[in-house]
């Protein structure tokens, strides 16, 4: 039998000798990771009445999403969260000071290739882009996860997308993906799992990598997988103890279906309202008002994307009737946007500088949308309401078309007028 | 088997629209209820009785993995949700939930906005007590049965470890 690398990793975690698509099987969790939901998950596994956690060296949990707390309700929650760490002895927290919870997972070493983490998150599908089985689970299955360590799967069929080429300048792995995700649409890869191949993904740094399998996930993804290189070893090999070694496809695994794509050919993305596989290309939409730009998130706020932002900015001031917010991804990416002086340039273009977390990407708090506004977004979601009200409209897009956006007022071409 | 009504919408209707990002603040099941589908259908939560079922087009519960988008429906007293096809998230919080997920493009087709129905899991039936027609769809596999009967997953693994 030959397999994918989804079959091949849970087969191991689920002890088979073989498994197929469609196959249900009993799986063993490596990592299990919890933000803010935590305490929900806390909440139901009390119900279910196991005294302790299965393993609490495998239970990761940072707190993100309302960071620091934005109302009383919220802040009751955090504390119900530190006293479940504190109680069960979860080795790994992340207090809110830390940032978003995809972030974090690279960063402290929790992601490996080979492991099947599950997290009660849907953008879980990050970490794919280190070679893991990742996906998104509810918060009652984590509860269940708590106890057992285990957690039950139905083998994906997988999908092969191969991404030639080389990006074109001002051009980012995240319009491939809006590009890629326009083509599927919003349910093209529900349940199954994604196989990125190519020289643009050999081409990709690791955080550009993680724009893709995060936002896999909008296609309805269960996984998005790349096999992990040399580049991906560099990064984790000061930050985990777990073996660094690729699982990979065998040469004649099936596939349900194969895509390529040269990724030269592929321009500046929109994805405009209001859902993300309504995709544009920039030109299309150019000219459009916005009133508020974000660039942030587990999907582009990392310090090559506030790098690509602030080029754009060239000397600019932000455009006066918009709020652009710079949101980075963590504090070690905080920091290090400090260092190389990006932070001082997004300030004194008149941009606000929020703490890491989710905040604006999903309307829980610091940066809420008027009726009829226009945000533009290097987040992952555009549905209706999602920032604010029912009646405004979110624009998904690379960094570099959110700032240069947010400089000229409207949406903008970011190879227009660009001096890099 | 309670007789409801059903209320019908379109595709890809999202978690933001089921149950809004600005409500995820708590976890009380009358707070949670009171904004169900507040941001795609007004009316939903002040309507809604116990027994209705909700049918949509494809993909639907697509976005977050927030479990609430699928408990607030089953605090407003939704027993199922029939739609030509889920996302996988909002499918496996529905069952933990104790809501049935069906997914069947026929039934969906010959069920209309406000009729009334007979919904029937074991008997894998819905009676459209308004046009008279008895719709069948496939049963789930034995294992969610388990955990729908048991009202959902924690009451299912009380059980498993009380034996």
């Amino acid at each position: 039998m030959a397999y994918t690398i989804a079959e091949k990793i849970l087969m191991r975690a689920s002890g088979s000798k073989t498994v197929e698509p469609g196959e249900i099987v009993n799986a063993k969790v490596d990592v299990a990771m919890s933000h803010d939901n935590a305490a929900l998950v806390s909440k139901v596994f009390g119900e279910i009445g196991v005294p302790k956690v299965w393993d609490a060296s495998k239970i990761v949990i940072p707190i993100d999403h309302r960071v620091p707390a934005n109302n009383i309700k919220v802040a009751e929650g955090h504390v119900k969260i530190r006293n479940f760490v504190k109680k069960q002895g979860i080795k790994h927290f992340y207090d809110v000071r830390e940032g978003v919870c995809h972030q974090i997972m690279p960063e402290f070493g929790h992601v490996a290739p080979g492991l099947l983490i599950v997290g009660t998150d849907s953008h879980t599908t990050t970490y794919g882009a280190f070679g893991a089985f990742s996906t998104g689970i509810g918060a009652t299955e984590m509860a269940a996860v708590w106890a057992s360590g285990e957690l039950w799967l139905k083998v994906p069929e997988t999908f092969k997308i191969t991404l030639d080429g080389s990006l074109k300048e001002h051009v980012f792995s995240k319009d491939v993906i809006l590009q890629i995700i326009g083509d599927l649409t919003a349910e093209g890869a529900n349940y199954k799992s994604i196989e990125y191949y190519g020289t643009a993904v050999d081409e990709m740094s690791v955080g550009s990598r993680m724009t893709i399998t995060n936002m896999s996930m909008e296609m309805g993804a269960k996984s998005a997988i790349m096999v992990p290189d040399q580049k991906v070893f560099d990064y984790l090999k000061t930050r985990t103890n777990e073996k660094l070694e690729a699982v990979i496809a065998d040469a004649d695994a099936v596939y349900e279906k194969e895509l390529k794509y040269d990724v030269s050919q592929i321009g500046p993305k929109v994805a405009c309202p209001h859902t993300v596989d309504n995709v544009k290309d920039v030109g299309e939409v150019a000219g459009t008002v916005v009133h508020q730009a974000v660039l942030g998130s587990c999907t582009n706020g990392r310090v090559e994307d506030l790098k690509a932002g602030s080029r754009m900015l060239a000397g600019k001031k932000i455009h006066d009737d918009v709020r652009l917010i710079i949101a980075p991804a963590s504090r070690q990416v905080y920091l290090e946007a400090m260092e190389e002086g990006l932070i001082q340039k997004f300030v004194k273009a008149g941009a606000i500088v929020i703490n890491p977390g989710c905040g604006p990407c999903l309307g829980a708090h610091e940066g809420i949308i008027a009726a009829g506004e226009n945000c533009i977004a290097s987040t992952n979601r555009n549905f209706q309401g999602r920032m604010g009200s029912t009646e405004a409209g979110i624009y998904l897009a690379s960094p570099a078309t959110v700032v240069a956006s947010a400089v000229a007022g409207v949406i903008t071409d970011p190879r227009e007028g660009s001096t890099w | 088997m309670v007789a409801g009504k059903v209320w019908k919408y379109g595709k890809d209707v999202n978690t933001d629209v089921i149950l809004p990002g600005r409500f995820l603040d708590s976890y009380e099941p009358e707070y949670l209820a009171s904004h169900a589908m507040e941001d795609l259908d007004k009316e939903f939560a002040k309507a809604v009785k116990k027994g209705d079922i909700v049918v949509a087009e494809t993909n639907f519960g697509c976005g977050s993995s927030r479990e609430q988008a699928a408990s607030c429906l089953g605090y407003c007293g939704v027993q199922a949700v029939v739609a030509k096809s889920f996302s996988r998230l909002f499918y496996r919080n529905a069952i933990n939930q104790g809501i049935a997920v069906i997914e069947s493009p026929e039934c969906v087709d010959a069920l209309n906005k406000g009729d009334e129905v007979d919904f029937d899991l074991l008997g894998g039936t819905i009676k459209n007590l308004t046009t008279g027609k008895t719709l069948t769809f496939r049963p789930l596999p034995p294992f969610v049965m388990e955990i729908l009967e048991s009202g959902g997953l924690v009451e299912h693994l009380k059980k498993k470890m009380a034996k």
